[in-house]
């Protein structure tokens, strides 16, 4: 057993647990802070496939941004409501076969691939490769990007206005 | 003995199957968005397992693209989930039924 397949497995295991905790606490607070350890290995994956400059931005971006908002949305909501939101789930046997279904039909698809075993070698910096295609080839969605950011700021803080 | 494409893609269909459950059975409208967050990394270990396996960075940037994408939406849904907590003062899915015909 080398370190990747070993690395690999503790990834699968951490991940696909906190993700079950995700979907499965009764507690919505716990779940966000079960998210927050699901993207973290998530980030994991990412060193694991060799994507430094990703890891980074998913550690700081999700870990660290979503998390925070999501654990204020619940203060703030939890404020306003004044009382602690226990979250139930609903029709779980019919969530589990349609979740069931949608893993066999896209295993199934897997096992008929023609999948790459071994991993062809990357002789350049993956993080300058990908800050050059960023600026040269995909220029044009990266300057959308930062409009739709914008729009996105503006429409939050739309939504979230004080009330008249 | 080394792990190849297939079972990143298997890891992150786990993943995604995950993420739906919770979406199809939370009731409470923050649950249905944690959800969706773990679907939207599933599609993102696809992204850069290809790009890694075919050293084709582009699988890369399309996830830097997807990323903030992300974070924008779910700081609108998660305005939007408060603006209607203030108006309706619920958060369960089944209770927003303005919309109806």
């Amino acid at each position: 057993m080398s370190l990747e397949v070993v690395t690999f497995w503790a990834l699968c295991v951490l991940l696909i647990g906190s993700a079950l905790a995700v979907v499965l606490t009764k507690n919505l607070f716990h779940s966000v802070l079960y998210l927050a350890l699901s993207l973290t290995a998530t980030a994991g994956v990412f060193l694991a496939l060799d994507a430094e400059f990703l890891a980074a931005v998913q550690l700081l971006l999700y870990a660290g941004g979503v998390v925070t908002i999501v654990v204020f949305a619940i203060v703030v909501t939890e404020r306003l409501v004044g009382e602690r939101i226990t979250q139930t789930s609903r029709h779980i046997l019919a969530g589990l076969v349609l979740a069931g279904a949608l893993l066999l039909a896209l295993l199934r698809v897997l096992r008929g691939a023609d999948l790459p075993v071994e991993r062809q070698v990357i002789t350049v910096d993956v993080t300058r490769a990908i800050g050059q295609v960023l600026l040269t080839e995909f220029v044009l969605p990266f300057e959308l990007l930062a409009v739709l950011l914008l729009v996105g700021l503006l429409g939050a803080l739309y939504f979230a206005r004080p009330e008249e | 003995m080394t792990v190849g494409l297939g079972a990143y893609l298997t890891l992150a269909a786990v993943l995604f199957a995950i993420g739906f459950f919770g979406v199809v059975t939370r009731r409470n409208t923050i649950g249905i968005l944690l959800g969706i967050e773990l679907m939207l990394n599933a599609v993102n270990i696809n992204l850069v397992a290809f790009a890694r396996y075919n050293a084709d960075v582009v699988g890369m940037v399309f996830t830097t693209f997807t990323i903030p994408i992300t974070v924008a939406e779910v700081a609108l849904g998660l305005a939007i989930v408060i603006l209607i907590f203030r108006m309706k003062r619920t958060a369960i899915a089944d209770h927003l039924d303005i919309l109806r015909g």
